[in-house]
């Protein structure tokens, strides 16, 4: 092997590692700023604090913690079922034509900036629940439509994939017994699809948590518990955007141990996925 | 939109049960309506800014310098900071992400330690902007002594859409027939040599288009992007200098109520740039495709 | 031999590091030194920054061969840190300085006052401070209470940790919480936004802000103008602050100057900040 070949090996593997580093990097960032936070507050009244005021030093996370649960929730029930739908007709019911168009149009839907939905959002949604419904019109419903539109791309595409690779056996199998192809979809392809399905649930779920800018403009970033629909909430994302720039001292430690909150979220979200796809694959 | 039904016969003998066809029918114009939904959802995103901003989008606009904090005047620095950011990204990123790819398909075998890479990029996949932003922060701007500049901000996208080139090349790398490898191999090429003169330029449609997405994403970032590239108004002049993204001045305009015209003007102009860079990754993926019917399934 | 054996390896990620690490430290010295000589930096509170990129843009028309000057965001204490750090030039901060902070060397630019604004189909005109106090701490809740029409107030605050709420914590709260429920907006802009859309929200943003979209409630009877916060009667009020650490550059100590210069002056009184009569 000659030293052209050597050097080749040796750049792609060095080259391969740099996500593996900087996973690393921020990995050791983060938590190197948050760690001394609950070595001095402590997780217990951190996680289960349900009072945030940095100014008295009452570091409370709970809300937060709970306001991207129920924001996520709502957009997962907003956007799953929509999305899925979508792909199960883009995959199983339109003309082929039609489901080429339509894929790649929804896909862009990915690309647009999310502030740009957070502005639609405060400028159409925000005002249609206040006068509609009551409330001051920044909520946890506001936050969910906006998430649930944002996270259709990702739920289109994956479970289409999904459902794709489904044999085309399967469906003639169950239309030679004689059912019929919405029989065919929701008995045999469903099912058969079902771990893929589910990825996509979860890796929308990811989207959902981490969404920041958006959440920002629509969710009122009140640091209570939501009582219901209507009631602003703040996430943990939020929390940090919104206060970053302004804290010093303990509670910018507070931020990024709210970032290592986030981290520890997403990644528990991250390997139940992987467990999934993997599962599919075999 | 008319039903589906025209293929039916295509699908199936539709006409052999017909008692059961209700709930079919129903279920059918369940999902049609879902996917009428999000077309019209999409639809009317893109028109309400596009219709809301036209007005403002004038050759004026585009080229002017912003003048009393944006309330008046153009965007044009904006628009050579997103460019430059977005450009100086791919530059950082693309490489890594191409190289990270072909050492994954063609440099090692599943073990344990292209398992260890694969963990890094889909890990680094999942996290929040907000935390690339703190992370951003934190290393370039402040450790590295980089400050609020294109540079610090460069760096940070990079290292959010390697995930996605890496993806992206992967995949176009491995839709290469095999038989290309190995005539190559049998030829005598090194593996160097055919990765360099075989596998690349047959993949490389499938990887521009991957890193025009990634670009696309890019393009679009707010909150990495506000902690590590800050938010000064001025034309920058070098990669050292701050810049106000697009996306970011649209934040501010909007967010501050500094001028809902020019922000809907700046979200015109950011939305019709994402969509002349996906536009161009799908055209570029559809014609592959159409060429090349190898390529995947 | 295909794979390269787990020394290799090893040896192969430290390369790395040292790669990474050294590409990404050699534009970090040259941009040190760059910056001495190259722009201004400005960095700090958010209800300053509008402000400071007008008078950086009015700078740069007026003397157009001095260097630029860059105004970033980030708030108060983040402005009182970037000074400290060498990270900005000038810090701006919207409050006074803490005790932490009291190395750097302030500069009052200008007054802001903080006017307390609802809808401007809002009835109700005045308020006093212990209203106030009771609006945002949660304990009156309905406009019916007050004189308006009846209905839930919405009360928009502004995140923890900013001037403004710093401000507005100290003059009007008075060691009590505004209350977890209020809704909380990033900027003065955006609680401006917010109270222009909603009939029964009532928030505060510094008096230059206010515009025909809104409306500003006399506080203890006594309207928010210039007029009255030079004359001492409003009490709303709070310095907007230009820090340096040590002796400023040539280049910021220029900018400064003009800041104060009479010009300066005139630019931040006509966008509704209070200066000291001419």
């Amino acid at each position: 092997m000659n030293r052209k070949e050597k050097f080749a090996e040796v750049v792609l593997t060095v080259v391969g590692l740099t996500s593996v580093a900087v996973l690393a990097l921020i990995i050791f960032f983060i938590f190197r700023e948050g760690a001394p936070f609950f070595a001095e507050v402590g997780l217990g009244s951190f996680i289960g604090g349900t009072k945030w005021s940095p100014g008295k030093g009452q570091f409370g996370v709970l809300p937060m913690i709970a306001g991207s649960f129920f924001v996520t929730l709502g957009a997962l029930v907003i956007g799953v079922p929509l999305g899925l739908g979508c792909a199960l007709y883009l995959s199983e019911f339109a003309p082929k034509r039609t489901a080429a168009i339509l894929k790649p149009l929804i896909e862009i839907l990915a690309g647009i900036p999310s502030v740009v939905f957070g502005f639609i959002g405060l400028t159409v949604i925000v005002p249609l629940i206040r006068d509609r419904l009551g409330g001051p019109g920044f909520s946890v419903l506001a936050s969910a439509l906006v998430l649930g539109i944002m996270i259709l791309p990702t739920m289109v595409s994956i479970s289409y994939d999904a459902l794709r690779a489904v044999p085309q056996v399967y469906r003639e199998g169950m239309l030679a017994v004689g059912a019929n192809r919405w029989q065919a979809v929701t008995s045999v392809v469903l099912p058969a699809a079902r771990s893929g399905i589910l990825a996509a649930g979860i890796l929308s779920m990811g989207r959902a948590v981490g969404e920041t800018m958006a959440v920002i403009m629509v969710a009122g970033n009140a640091t209570i518990i939501p009582g219901s629909v209507l009631d602003p909430v703040r996430t943990l994302t939020s929390n940090i955007a919104l206060e970053m720039g302004y804290a010093a001292g303990l509670h910018r430690q507070a931020l990024f141990a709210t970032g290592v909150v986030l981290f520890v979220i997403i990644g528990a979200l991250n390997i139940v996925a992987r467990s999934f796809v993997r599962n599919r694959v075999r | 939109m008319a039903p589906s039904s025209g293929t039916d016969g295509a699908y199936g003998p539709g006409a052999l049960k017909r008692p059961k066809r209700s709930p079919g029918r129903f279920g059918m114009a369940l999902v049609q309506g879902c996917a009428v939904l999000t077309v019209a959802v999409l639809v009317f995103i893109i028109g309400y800014v596009m219709v809301k901003g036209a007005r403002v989008m004038t050759p004026g606009f585009l080229l002017g310098s912003p003048e009393k904090m944006g309330r008046e005047g153009g965007i044009f620095p904006s628009i050579v900071g997103t460019v430059s950011l977005t450009l100086a990204s791919v530059i950082i990123a693309a490489p890594l992400g191409i190289g990270t790819a072909v050492f994954l398909t063609e440099y090692t075998q599943e073990g344990l330690f292209s398992r260890i890479v694969r963990f890094g990029t889909e890990s680094l996949a999942g996290i929040p902007s907000i935390i690339f932003g703190l992370f951003g922060f934190l290393f370039f701007v402040i450790r590295l002594g980089m400050g609020w500049s294109i540079l610090s901000g460069s760096l940070t996208l990079a290292a959010m859409m390697l995930p996605t080139i890496v993806r992206t090349s992967e995949e176009a790398l491995r839709s290469v027939p095999d038989v290309y490898k190995e005539t190559a191999y049998a030829l005598g090429a090194s593996r160097w040599q055919t990765v360099a003169s075989v596998v690349l330029p047959t993949a490389m449609p499938g990887i521009v288009t991957g890193v025009i997405l990634a670009m696309g994403r890019a393009v679009g970032e707010t909150a990495a992007v506000i902690f590590t590239a800050g938010s000064s108004l001025r034309l920058p002049k070098s990669i050292f200098d701050p810049v106000r993204t697009l996306p970011v001045h649209f934040y501010i305009l909007a967010r501050e109520g500094i001028s809902i015209e020019n922000a809907y003007g700046t979200a015109a102009v950011l939305l019709s740039a994402v969509l002349l860079v996906d536009f161009a990754a799908y055209y570029i993926l559809h014609r592959i495709s159409k060429k090349r019917p190898v390529a995947r399934r | 031999m295909r794979y390269p054996k787990s020394g290799r390896r090893l040896a192969s990620v430290c390369l790395l590091l040292c790669l990474t690490l050294g590409l990404t430290a050699l534009p970090g010295c040259a941009r040190r030194g760059d910056k001495a000589a190259g722009s201004i930096t400005l960095a700090g509170s958010t209800s300053v920054q509008p402000f400071a990129e007008m008078l950086a843009e009015e700078c740069a028309r007026k003397y157009p061969d001095r260097p630029p000057v860059n105004v970033q965001g980030g708030g108060s204490s983040a402005g009182a840190r970037a000074a400290l750090s060498g990270t900005a030039h000038i810090g701006m901060l919207s409050r006074e300085l803490a005790e932490s902070e009291k190395e750097l060397e302030p500069t009052v630019i200008a007054i802001d006052a903080l006017a307390l604004i609802v809808h401007r189909d809002n009835n109700v005109v005045d308020l006093t401070k212990e209203q106030i106090r009771g609006i945002f701490s949660g304990r009156i809740t309905d406009w019916g209470e007050l004189g308006g029409t009846p209905g839930p107030i919405h009360v928009i605050s502004r995140e923890e940790g900013s001037g403004t709420r710093g401000a507005f914590d100290e003059l009007i709260m008075g060691g009590e919480d505004v209350m977890a429920r209020a809704i909380v907006q990033d900027s003065n802009g955006a609680v401006r936004e917010t109270v222009a859309g909603d009939p029964r929200a009532i928030g505060y943003v510094s008096l230059g802000l206010v515009d025909d979209r809104v409306r500003a409630v006399k506080v203890d009877g006594v309207e928010a103008s210039v007029e009255s916060v030079r004359s001492r009667e409003y009490i709303l009020v709070r310095p907007f602050l230009f820090v340096v650490k040590g002796d400023p550059t040539p280049e910021a100590k220029e900018f400064l100057d003009f800041v104060l210069s009479e010009e300066g002056q005139r630019i931040l009184s006509e966008e509704g900040l209070v200066t000291e009569e001419r």
